[in-house]
């Protein structure tokens, strides 16, 4: 009765071609819809398999056997190069590149608000430049800056200041690979957050300060604390994030700097995505490598967790 | 207030000309800014330095005669191979001009939803947007693999787009940009008879070209330097992207150093030289583009970025 009165007041609307009347009608779910799917398809169900995927055992040929956890059992008791080398090399790398780079961003994204337009601009475009290609498209570069032998352009200036007396295989060496991998990841880490960060402490009210000087604040460490933190809280959060995914995702980059070797020398470059890669496409344990997957997907939401709980305590503080 | 503060917030946050206060912070940036540039500085040098200059012992930082000498080799390199140099080049523009305009067109659309109409699951859609925010593609590398062979994108030029689009990132900057946009501006429209459409296009678009731009440096850059698609996804090497090319010439045993041999007529050694010069043009070329992009977009981008606050 209701549509049949509608129908009679809005002859109108009537006369348009149906497919336009549809379109306009559902137009909330068809602009959203591209999104959508392709979020669906490519960012959520990847996990929803990957979690599927984590209890079977899998060689990409025959169909996946499930096995339930014990993947995770082996993952945890029976892999010693996980226990060893990339769980701990993750965590040491995360906690250098990650919290360290964000803190660097932090601190170079409030120096340059401290200087005039002119200048922040060129070295803003300098500090993110880096992060424009990427530490590991930057492997043909790095391999030459620290090639082992004497020709290496590291090499040849440490040897030529009298620092060091043997070239120095910064590569191929357990021992500063490691060491390389956090240099070059730290030099891209100015990335999307650190712009983030830059503009919200530009934008932070210039009265807020004022006010604050004259309630007692006295120098610029207490500014930083108790004005341009909390004022700039949701920029720093999202530079936040955006530091946990920019560690991650160059997580094959001791792969790239040792040239293409995985596993990498002495298992030292070896992280959690490597170790996936090395599984999943080199040895096809499809399973299995899914499950490591798990862990490091695990991994990032928790310190994402951690992250946005103590930004947001510092709030109410 | 008759105590010093007030010109010392003048020269605080923000300063509008140079003083001389703020040479102590620029004391430390210039020399961390220099030492940041070497590496690119290097690229630069090395892309344009002869042959025999790469050679010299110990090596040198600056070149003095510049030559073409690398980007010629780099075509040479591939001339005899099936595919040139040009080709990876040609998919890698036509795949990131594709990416860059339809994820415009979708990350705009989806975000006007989000943040100017009322629905069911509005909130919760924008939440799992917030958590896939920091949703690191290769860490599901192999669920992609199979989802993407599912599609039957194996060996289509589709898979180094399609995967790209979905860009979490992306829809959460434009979203918190159109927030600000007044609803007064749209009601008049909506008063008028205007459909979303024409809403999207006309009163939305105009309002939020800092996010756009953005948002099409961002996708740019992921499909630009993306390698993903080329190495698990195609076997076809008409259809790989440059990003993908460059690691061939890069890694042990790549290609490069053997086709300069062969060309040369050198020994290992020597190509292995030689195609040091020709990775830095190949890293020159992709880096360009990215920073041209960044430098003529740049207050734009701080601009949409003082509204990317997360809650």
């Amino acid at each position: 009765m209701k549509a049949d009165l509608q129908r009679r007041a809005a002859p109108a609307t009537q006369r348009k071609p149906s497919l336009e009347r549809v379109l306009d009608r559902y137009s909330v779910t068809v602009l959203q819809l591209p999104f959508l799917i392709l979020f669906g398809l490519f960012v959520l169900l990847p996990v929803f398999v990957a979690v599927g995927l984590s209890f079977t055992d899998f060689n990409s040929i025959q169909r996946p056997s499930f096995i339930g956890l014990r993947n995770y059992v082996d993952l945890f008791t029976r892999d010693t190069v996980f226990m060893q080398f990339s769980l701990p090399n993750t965590v040491l790398y995360a906690i250098v590149v990650g919290v360290g780079g964000y803190i660097l961003s932090f601190f170079l994204a409030w120096s340059l608000a401290q200087v005039s337009k002119g200048i922040r601009t060129v070295l803003a475009v300098i500090f993110y430049s880096p992060s424009l290609t990427g530490a590991a498209m930057m492997s043909a570069v790095w391999r030459v800056l620290f090639s082992e032998d004497k020709v290496g352009y590291l090499n040849a200036f440490l040897l030529s200041h009298d620092l060091i007396e043997t070239p120095i295989a910064w590569l191929t060496s357990p021992k500063t690979l490691m060491f390389v991998m956090i240099l070059v990841s730290l030099w891209s880490s100015m990335g999307i957050g650190f712009l983030a960060m830059l503009a919200g402490i530009l934008n932070v009210n210039r009265e807020l300060y004022e006010a604050a000087y004259i309630d007692g604040v006295r120098n610029r460490w207490q500014e930083i604390i108790y004005i341009t933190i909390p004022a700039t809280k949701p920029q720093m959060l999202f530079g936040a994030v955006m530091a946990v995914v920019g560690t991650f995702q160059n997580g094959s980059i001791g792969v790239e700097l040792s040239g293409g070797m995985n596993p990498t020398p002495g298992y030292a470059g070896q992280l959690l995505v490597t170790h996936i890669e090395d599984y999943g496409f080199i040895r096809y344990e499809m399973g299995y490598a899914a499950a490591v997957s798990v862990v490091l997907l695990l991994i990032i939401y928790s310190i994402s967790r951690v992250a946005r709980k103590m930004l947001a305590e510092k709030e109410e503080a | 207030m008759n105590r010093k503060p007030r010109r010392f917030f003048v020269a605080g946050i923000n300063p509008s000309r140079f003083e001389r206060g703020q040479l102590k912070f620029l004391a430390y940036l210039v020399p961390l800014a220099a030492v940041m540039l070497l590496p690119l500085v290097f690229i630069v040098f090395n892309a344009f330095k002869p042959l025999d200059e790469l050679f010299l012992y110990p090596p040198r930082l600056v070149t003095t005669r510049p030559t073409l000498q690398n980007f010629t080799n780099l075509t040479a390199t591939s001339a005899n191979k099936a595919i040139p140099a040009s080709r990876y080049l040609f998919n890698s523009l036509v795949s990131s001009l594709a990416v860059v305009v339809l994820n415009l067109l979708i990350t705009s659309a989806a975000a006007y939803c989000m943040s100017k109409k009322r629905y069911k699951l509005k909130h919760m859609l924008f939440e799992l947007n917030t958590i896939a925010l920091m949703f690191v593609p290769v860490a599901v590398s192999i669920p992609r693999y199979f989802i993407i062979e599912r599609l039957g994108l194996i060996d289509s030029f589709l898979s180094s787009i399609v995967p790209l689009l979905a860009m979490p990132v992306g829809l959460f900057l434009v979203k918190q940009f159109i927030d600000q946009i007044p609803n007064s501006l749209l009601e008049a429209a909506q008063i008028d008879g205007a459909s979303d459409y024409y809403i999207l296009a006309r009163i939305i678009w105009p309002n939020i070209a800092p996010a756009l731009a953005t948002v099409a440096m961002i996708a740019f850059q992921s499909a630009w330097n993306s390698t993903e698609a080329s190495i698990y996804y195609m076997h076809n090497e008409a259809i790989k992207t440059f990003a993908f090319y460059l690691t061939t010439l890069t890694t042990t045993g790549g290609n490069a150093y053997d086709m300069v041999g062969a060309l040369t007529g050198a020994g290992s050694a020597a190509s292995a030289v030689a195609g040091m010069g020709i990775a830095a043009a190949g890293t020159l070329i992709m880096l360009v583009p990215n920073l041209v992009l960044f430098i003529f977009l740049q207050s734009r981008v701080i601009n949409t970025m003082a509204h990317s606050g997360m809650k």
